[in-house]
């Protein structure tokens, strides 16, 4: 396999960004990691995952979709769409990388959203293998491997080497513009890498929880559990979990005048926010417990019973992390439940 | 980049606008260059927006057989349906669409003896469906329509009710208000309880909009006279902000009423969890 | 002291005292503490928890659960009941539904310290003569204990419970605390530096509101960033305004009822330090109107909601603001 010496991973970092714009996971002063744009001598982070996810480059907190210019009873308008530019995010682990198929399968099905497709064309996913996962990590659950992840490229690193396997064109041409540092190598020390994170993968305190009793076939049964009163009980009503949740995608359209025109943005929404289903004349989900039920029958049935059985969660643990008040799909699936 | 975008909206110029009572208005809409923005069939909504002021998804009151342009009665209440009230012909407001499902006009109802049952604002999404199939007579069988309002003052479509529905041959129009009043000989009492007294034949596939309490009853006792929810067809509404089941607020269970609906049959949407 | 608390708790639930008891419950692993209601003796036995990472303040799900049927107990620390009484003198609770028992306070942990540290894997934290022993997946881990305390607990204003039904344990004294330190940090920043320390902190905000909804002084039934007639609702940045101006707002209205529990920091998934803000608040009030602690009593008047003869002249703006 095409591999670099680990000491050489920033010359092949300065090289892949003399070609296009990478992103990697770097520390903030704040002990946490999050993406930031490569730039010489900024360092890898050791910390496993970013406190946001990756999902930000395909669909921004916020985005403008269109400008109006009124005057008297007319109105123009600005279609102020642009083609993105081709970019790399590097240090992508194989949970948020799962969460683009299933951002996928929300805005590249028809009609397609245009403004996520375009950065989704032009952004080169690399991937990077886990091999120190969390006590919050439960990827296990929805049948995906960190020692195997998915994307344009996948990446491992066993201590003293980068590996590096293109699976798509853009992996590829990945691979080819940093080619003249990578060499041919054996993997004997990979698979034990490899090896050493299976057997840590079984030992995880969320290594034996299941999903398999969740999906569509049960929808009625779980909407009208009788746990969701419990279970939602002490819930802020915050958008924490939603914000840093790499499947969430649920947004809000809003208008902003911005003195010389109008600019029509969208951001991120949250089920979880008591306006989100508020109309003129009244609102279907008037107390926490509805919405709160909302935002997981979504990832645990909603959206499996519309896409095949695929769960819309991933497991990478950020709201186990997060929410002020601890509360999370992985105690939901537990209380919820039914054999 | 070329590509629409089906979140960037098109122009539409107001070109007239109708008092139909005192708190609706039907907006006539037509492209810059004339004719219709878009094609729709009925049951259809678009979006509809002021700039800075808000979007919301409205119904498609029109029929698509009206060739030059489509309407949207609009009842006032909220901010976006206050500037649209406030507006004068000639205002152009932005529109995009059309979203959601169809009343199966060209497939379940064909043939069918139909029975319109409205409330209200409620008459507008059926009253793109009663024109189409008034002029596509042939396809379909009777036509009944039962609708009633708060007071006279409230029927949304009144003259052309009078003018043209009930002017129809095998059209039968049957009217009533929930309090009597001065001017009025006409039926009066709720809408559930005249759909009894009427008591229409059970072989006629029914379509019913209006108020959810109305929905509500008027279901219940179609079912007393011996309706079945595989017969009787709604349309549905709540709060939209894309149109095309992606921003994720309108879903009922795992259907998105922008997309999937607004129109269902009851028995669909019996299978749904019941939160609307 | 869980093993007290428990059996206060059931005493209280069988001599029919109170009907409902609020407490925290037991998580997944050793730190995600939920705050929860608890009815029967049995749910306390299985769940109840009080330890070193039960940092929740309760108080403001005392709102909701003081109007309900029954009296409902709530352990609360001492910083927890500073919001209380401010809740009660807000008439935002029904003190007589709610029956107080006093606890010990902290210092309580901080997950997220020990996380920072680079350890990962946890099954288990243990507080062994204020060293912390981290069982891990990747094996023991250890650091000193004051190093991962709250944030909220190494600033801490008062161990004195200002008000309780009934206490256990001892009652403690209000502190010479050390938390106007950082204010006087920024203070002392030219206008420059002090924007740009504000700027790099309020714009990792991802406007999740978790400050706002866990904050005990914010109790609006429509706060103004959620109604859309306010012409300020918003749910993230349309330009630089919004990650700016909300948190500003927020404590200008929570100025003068602000106990500085410390809530708004401990919750922020972004470590924003937006208690400093309130600091600054209550440091302010301190000085221009006197020493005021909002919640250390039911009954006196605010300082910015009471005129006296005596209140600072609006001058004091511009002759402070002069550097």
């Amino acid at each position: 396999m095409l591999r670099i010496s680990a000491d050489k991973i920033y010359q092949l970092l300065e090289a892949a960004s003399a070609a296009q714009t990478v992103y990697i996971p770097a520390d903030r002063e704040d002990g946490e990691a999050e993406f930031r744009k490569y730039e010489t001598g900024m360092q890898l982070t050791n910390r496993l995952n970013t406190l946001r996810s990756a999902k930000d480059f395909f669909f921004p907190q916020t985005e403008n979709l269109v400008e109006f210019r009124m005057d008297g009873k007319n109105i123009e308008i600005n279609d102020i769409r642009r083609e993105c530019e081709d970019f790399v995010i590097f240090g992508v682990r194989a949970c948020d990388a799962r969460s683009f198929t299933i951002l996928d399968k929300v805005y590249l099905v028809d009609p397609v959203d245009s403004f996520y497709k375009s950065r989704r064309d032009h952004g080169t996913v690399v991937t990077m293998a886990c091999s120190r996962p969390a006590e919050t990590c439960f990827c296990q659950t929805f049948g995906i491997d960190p020692t195997a992840p998915e994307g344009d490229c996948s990446v491992w690193n066993d201590g003293s080497y980068y590996y590096f396997q293109p699976n798509t064109e853009k992996g590829q041409k990945f691979v080819d513009s940093v080619s003249s540092l990578l060499e041919d190598g054996d993997t004997a020390g990979l698979d034990k890498s490899v090896e050493r994170t299976k057997e840590v993968m079984k030992k995880l305190p969320l290594a034996n929880l299941s999903a398999e009793n969740f999906g569509g076939d049960k929808l009625n049964e779980y909407f009208n559990s009788d746990k969701w009163a419990e279970l939602s009980e002490s819930c802020l009503g915050c958008g924490t979990c939603t914000f840093v949740c790499p499947t969430c995608q649920c947004y809000d359209i809003k208008d902003f005048n911005t003195g010389h025109g109008i600019k029509r943005y969208r951001c991120w929404d949250s089920c979880m926010y008591s306006d989100f289903t508020k109309m003129a004349h009244g609102n279907p989900r008037l107390t926490q417990l509805e919405r709160f039920r909302q935002r997981f029958m979504h990832k645990l049935v909603y959206f499996p019973a519309n896409n095949n059985g695929e769960f819309g969660c991933v497991g990478c643990g950020r709201c186990l992390s997060k929410c002020p008040i601890s509360m999370n799909i992985v105690k939901v699936m537990k209380a919820l439940e039914v054999k | 980049m070329n590509a629409n975008d089906t979140l960037i909206p098109h122009i539409g110029i107001v070109t007239d606008i109708r008092i139909d009572t005192p708190d609706v208005k039907t907006f006539r809409v037509e492209a810059p260059e004339g004719g219709k923005v878009f094609e729709h069939m009925p049951g259809q909504c678009a979006m509809l927006s002021i700039p800075g002021v808000g979007e919301a998804m409205f119904s498609i009151t029109s029929s698509p057989t009206n060739k030059e342009f489509m309407e949207f009665s609009i009842k006032k209440c909220g901010c976006l349906t206050n500037w649209l009230h406030a507006m004068d012909v000639g205002q152009m407001i932005t529109i995009r669409g059309p979203y959601g499902n169809a009343f199966p006009v060209e497939t379940e109802l064909k043939g069918k003896d139909l029975l319109f049952i409205a409330g209200g604002i409620g008459l507008a999404p059926l009253r793109s469906v009663i024109n189409y199939v008034r002029d596509k007579r042939e396809n379909y069988g009777s036509i009944q329509v039962i609708y009633g309002s708060r007071s006279k003052d409230d029927l949304v479509d009144y003259k052309e009710i009078l003018d043209e529905w009930m002017t129809d041959d095998g059209v039968e129009v049957d009217l009533t208000i929930d309090n009597a009043q001065e001017g009025w000989d006409g039926h009066v009492g709720f809408v559930p309880n005249y759909v009894k007294e009427l008591d229409p034949s059970t072989n006629k596939t029914v379509l019913v909009c209006g108020p959810p309490i109305m929905i509500k009853f008027t279901l219940a006792g179609l079912k007393e006279l011996g309706f079945t929810e595989t017969q009787v067809y709604t349309t549905m509404e709540l709060r939209m902000k894309c149109g095309v089941g992606k921003c994720g607020r309108c879903n009922i269970g795992n259907k998105y009423v922008c997309k999937d609906g607004p129109v269902f049959r009851f028995d669909q949407l019996g299978e749904l969890p019941d939160e609307y | 002291m869980q093993e007290a608390m428990i059996n206060k708790a059931k005493q209280l639930l069988a001599d029919g005292t109170v009907s409902r008891v609020i407490g925290w419950k037991r998580g997944e692993f050793a730190y995600d503490i939920t705050p929860a209601v608890f009815e029967t003796a049995e749910e306390l036995e299985r769940e109840f928890v009080f330890d070193d990472f039960t940092s929740a303040n309760v108080s403001k799900y005392l709102v909701k659960e003081s109007q309900k049927e029954g009296k409902v107990l709530a352990f609360l620390k001492p910083c927890d009941t500073y919001s209380l009484n401010q809740l009660t003198k807000e008439h935002r609770v029904d003190r007589d539904n709610i029956y107080v028992v006093g606890i010990p306070g902290g210092p309580k942990l901080d997950i997220e310290k020990i996380k920072a540290k680079g350890i990962t894997g946890i099954t288990g934290v243990k507080n062994d003569n204020y060293t912390l022993r981290i069982e891990t997946i990747y094996g023991e881990e250890t650091m000193p204990f004051y190093e991962a305390v709250l944030d909220k607990c190494a600033s801490c204003k008062s161990k004195k419970h200002v008000t309780y039904d009934e206490l256990i344990g001892e009652d403690g004294d209000v502190l010479e605390s050390n938390r106007f330190d950082m204010v006087e940090k920024l203070e002392n920043m030219t206008s420059q530096e002090r924007y740009d320390f504000w700027r790099g902190e309020l714009s990792k905000c991802i406007r999740c509101n978790a400050c706002r909804n866990v904050c005990p002084a914010c109790t609006c039934e429509n706060c103004v960033f959620d109604n859309p007639n306010s012409g300020i609702d918003n749910k993230a940045p349309a330009d630089s305004f919004e990650e700016n101006m909300f948190h500003i707002i927020r404590a200008f209205h929570v100025a003068g009822r602000c106990t500085d529990c410390g809530e708004c920091s401990r919750v922020c998934p972004q470590h924003i330090p937006l208690h400093l803000l309130n600091r600054k608040f209550i440091k302010d009030i301190n000085a221009l109107y006197g020493e005021y602690q909002a919640g250390a009593d039911t009954t006196s008047r605010a300082p910015l909601t009471n005129y006296t003869a005596d209140d600072c002249e609006a001058s004091v703006v511009h002759e402070r603001g002069v550097e």
